[in-house]
Parts: structure tokens; C-alpha cells; sequence
């Protein structure tokens, strides 16, 4: 039994690393998104082209690929990345694309009225987005974000290729230094699970804390 | 005699193939209460967005207190108006819209105080204690914190019109302001409007279906029909006695749906 806690021990490092990678990931997928969402609905050109090509180029290759990439190819440009920020820019940058059309969808969501009462007070576009559009399109962007934060946490097993110790690595280390099958699997499904929950529960506690007096109801 | 205050002249705008507006002139002298009527469709909501610069023309030139206001004169030249020179004839306009547009995520103070502080720089304190006086001005100073969906849609259309007048527009447009509301709270609505008329010197333009209101409340009534002004005139001379057969139709029409002349 002590041998296992020893074992559980590795598994929960290789847990801090997944957790790690998913926060810093996510970051890096929320800048990414309302850069590339907002750059979507852009009046410029360049700029609805530049944000165009990123999101179809990050949906539409996949995701092993793009870490390879990163972690790869990527120094024979002269740039060399450990594997924890090869695993960051990749996750951030796949699901930040996803994300991004999220944020468009969000945008365009708002009803063309908030628009124009924004003219009818002579906000400039920016002070109209930043202080109308978005807080109201942040609500109907939380439950889809949520998704994307939970698919960002799965895809962060991919970082096992590149010999990262996530949760997934440290289970394939266990499962062979012990032979046992079980155990290993059993614990990492049970805590991409916990984890999973832990990002439900805090994206739906922010949606209710943000939907506040929207109804009328509750305030 | 003053110049007018706003000067529309040969405006063209079309929809697809419909022909909304069809060389429309028209001038609004300062302090004066129009009102403008017609048929849906006749265009009139859509100059009252023309003014706001919420469409763009096809053609034509508007003069907003003395100055072009989709056009900008450089060197001698017109030039079409850009960003800059429209936000600094919107300062000059405000408009009260038929379904309100409060922003729902903000409490009618913020409502109130957002535009003047984003827009005026206007500092917080100054803001609020001008938006408490506007909403007792509409009656309602003690909604102050609630949001906007705890309100009767009388309240929220007070809100908008205490929103819009946080900004000292000299030109207030107020587009089908009660057609949204449940009969009872029209009157509440008009009440502000009224005062308004009878404690300011703004120039208000007010397209309705309540010509009863119309007929008490304008200097100046505007019967329009497929993009024209067909007949104008002071209330009693449109009302009682209307000279064009087409106006006369539509007021037919109007009676015998229920409304009061």
C-alpha cells in the first residue's frame, strides 16, 4: 500500500502539470480569442483577413500536428521552446481559434437596437463595445468557453508526445514500472474527471453571478 | 426671423428597390414641436434615423444647426462626412426609440450616466447628481439602482428619455415612443414629454400614432406618404380640416381604428 501512495504521488505531479498547462493554456486561448472574435467583425480589411486566416489555420490542422510544430520545427527557425511553452502555444492557439468564433458569434449575437442606442449617445465604436456589447455578449459566451475549457484540459494529454510529465505521462509510467493496468487508469480518469467538474462548476457560478438582474427577477 | 435648425433638402433613400424617401425637404425651425404622421412605411421613422445618423443617404444634403451634417466642408469642398465630424453633430441630437434600448446589464443610473462620462468626460459625481435630477424630472428618482428589467415599460421609456437628455441635446427625436407600451402607461410617458415641451426650448421632433397627443403637443404637423410630405400644417388645419385626399383617408383610417383626434 505505501508503494501505491508512492506511485500516487507521481500521478498527482503529473495532475499539477495537466492543471499547469490548462490554466496557462487557457490564457493564452482567451487573448487569442477575443483578439481573433473581435478582429472577425473588424471595419478593416487586413484585419478580418489576418483573423480569418489564423482561426481557419488553427481549426483546421490538428492539434498533434501544430505541437509538433511547435515543439520541433519550430527550432529550426531559430526558436526553441521547453515542452511545457511548446504545450502552452499550442493548446492556446488551437483552442483560441475555436474560442474566437465563439466570441464573433457572441458579438453578433447582441441585438442590432444596443448598436444603436450606442450611436444615438455618440459612444465612439470602442467605448460601445467595450462598455455595451461585450459585458453583454461575455454572458452568452460563458457556456460555449466552458466547453472549450474542457476540451483545452483533454487535449492536454497530447503533451505526453513530447515527453512532458502530464497526467496521462505519469499514468503510462506508472502502468509500466508496476505492470498494474488498473490503478493507473482508474486515477487518471477519476481526476480529468474532478477537474472537468471543477471547471462546470466554476463557469456556471460565474454565469449566474453575471445574468444577476438581467431578468428582473433576481438582483 | 432665426434660421432654421435643421434644413433637409432633396434627401434620397432607398432600401433595396423601395423608394423610402423621394427627394424630401423639409426645415424645422428652433424650439419647434413637429410632429410627423403617416402610414407605416411613409418614411417618417426613417428620417427621424437619417437625423441620428443611424441610415445613410442615397443623396440629398442635411444642415444641422449651421452645419452639414453628412457632409464636411474642407477648402471650399464637400467632402462626405467622416467618424469625427459625425460625432460632433450627434452631440447636437438625441433620440427616444420605440422598444427603449436601456442597456439591460446596467442599472438606470448607469444608464444615465454613461454616455456623459464616456462621452463629455463628465466626472462621476457630476454625472449622477444630473441624472437624479432628470429622473425626478420623469418621476423616477427613486428607481435609481433597480435594472432596467424590473421596470414597466412606461419606466423604462422614462429612463430613455432622462438617458438621452443627459447629453443637453438641443434636438430631441422621439421615434413611436409609446407604440410598445400597454395603454395604461402611454399617458405617463406623454406627461414627461409635456413637460418637457412646456419647461425646455428644445426642438423636438416626434413621429406617433397618437394624433390626439399630435394634434395638443405640435407647433407643426408633417403627413407623410411614400417618401413625401404630402400636406402640412398647424394641428387644427390637418386634423379638422385636412385639404388632401390622401391625408384625409389616412385620418379616416385612423378614427375608425379607435384613435382619438
Amino acid at each position: 500500500m505505501t508503494q501505491w501512495s508512492g506511485y500516487l504521488g507521481l500521478i498527482l505531479q503529473g495532475a499539477l502539470v495537466t492543471i499547469e498547462l490548462t490554466l496557462m493554456g487557457s490564457v493564452l486561448a482567451l487573448v487569442m480569442a477575443f483578439l481573433a472574435g473581435m478582429g472577425r467583425v473588424s471595419r478593416f480589411f487586413i484585419v478580418r483577413a489576418i483573423a480569418t486566416t489564423y482561426i481557419e489555420f488553427f481549426r483546421g490542422t490538428s492539434i498533434f500536428v501544430q505541437l509538433f510544430w511547435a515543439y520541433f520545427v519550430l527550432p529550426f527557425a531559430g526558436l526553441s521552446l521547453t515542452p511545457l511553452q511548446a504545450g502552452v502555444l499550442a493548446l492556446g492557439l488551437n483552442v483560441g481559434a475555436y474560442a474566437a468564433e465563439v466570441v464573433r458569434g457572441a458579438i453578433l449575437s447582441v441585438g442590432r437596437e444596443q448598436y444603436e442606442a450606442c450611436t444615438a449617445l455618440n459612444l465612439g465604436r470602442w467605448q460601445g463595445m467595450r462598455h455595451v456589447i461585450l459585458p453583454q455578449a461575455l454572458l452568452v459566451m460563458l457556456p460555449t468557453f466552458g466547453n472549450n475549457a474542457i476540451e483545452l484540459l483533454k487535449a492536454t494529454s497530447v503533451v505526453s508526445l513530447i515527453s512532458l510529465a502530464d497526467l496521462t505521462f505519469q499514468a503510462q509510467v506508472v502502468r509500466s514500472q508496476t505492470g498494474s493496468t488498473l490503478m493507473p487508469f482508474v486515477s487518471v480518469l477519476v481526476i480529468y474527471f474532478g477537474l472537468a467538474l471543477i471547471i462546470s462548476w466554476g463557469i456556471r457560478s460565474l454565469e449566474r453571478r453575471m445574468a444577476r438582474g438581467l431578468d428582473g427577477v433576481r438582483v | 426671423m432665426p434660421a432654421p435648425i435643421i434644413k433637409v433638402d432633396a434627401i434620397s433613400k432607398s432600401f433595396g428597390t423601395f423608394k423610402v424617401l423621394d427627394g424630401l425637404s423639409m426645415q424645422v425651425m428652433p424650439g419647434e414641436k413637429l410632429a410627423l404622421i403617416g402610414p407605416s412605411g411613409s418614411g417618417k421613422t426613417t428620417i427621424l434615423r437619417i437625423l441620428m445618423t443611424l441610415e445613410k443617404i442615397d443623396g440629398g444634403h442635411i444642415q444641422v444647426d449651421g452645419e452639414q451634417l453628412y457632409h464636411m466642408e474642407r477648402n471650399g469642398q464637400l467632402l462626405p462626412a467622416d467618424e469625427r465630424h459625425l460625432a460632433k453633430m450627434r452631440q447636437k441630437i438625441g433620440m427616444v426609440f420605440q422598444l427603449f434600448n436601456l442597456f439591460p446589464h446596467k442599472c438606470v443610473m448607469d444608464n444615465v450616466t454613461l454616455a456623459p462620462m464616456l462621452t463629455k468626460g463628465v466626472a462621476r459625481a457630476a454625472a449622477q447628481k444630473r441624472a437624479m435630477e432628470l429622473l425626478d424630472m420623469v418621476g423616477l428618482a427613486d428607481k435609481a439602482k433597480a435594472m432596467p428589467a424590473q421596470l414597466s415599460g412606461g419606466q423604462k421609456q422614462r429612463v430613455a428619455i432622462a438617458r438621452a437628455l443627459a447629453l443637453s441635446p438641443k434636438i430631441m427625436l422621439f421615434d413611436e415612443v409609446t407604440s410598445a407600451l400597454d395603454p395604461e402607461l402611454v399617458e405617463e410617458v406623454l406627461n414627461v414629454m409635456r413637460k418637457l415641451a412646456a419647461e425646455t426650448d428644445m426642438t423636438m421632433l416626434l413621429v406617433t400614432h397618437e394624433m390626439g397627443f399630435a394634434h395638443d403637443f405640435a407647433d407643426r404637423v408633417l403627413f407623410f406618404d411614400r417618401g413625401r410630405i404630402v400636406e402640412e400644417g398647424k394641428p387644427d388645419e390637418i386634423f379638422r380640416h385636412p385639404k388632401q385626399e390622401r391625408t384625409q383617408s389616412f385620418l379616416k383610417k385612423i378614427i375608425a381604428a379607435g384613435h382619438r383626434v
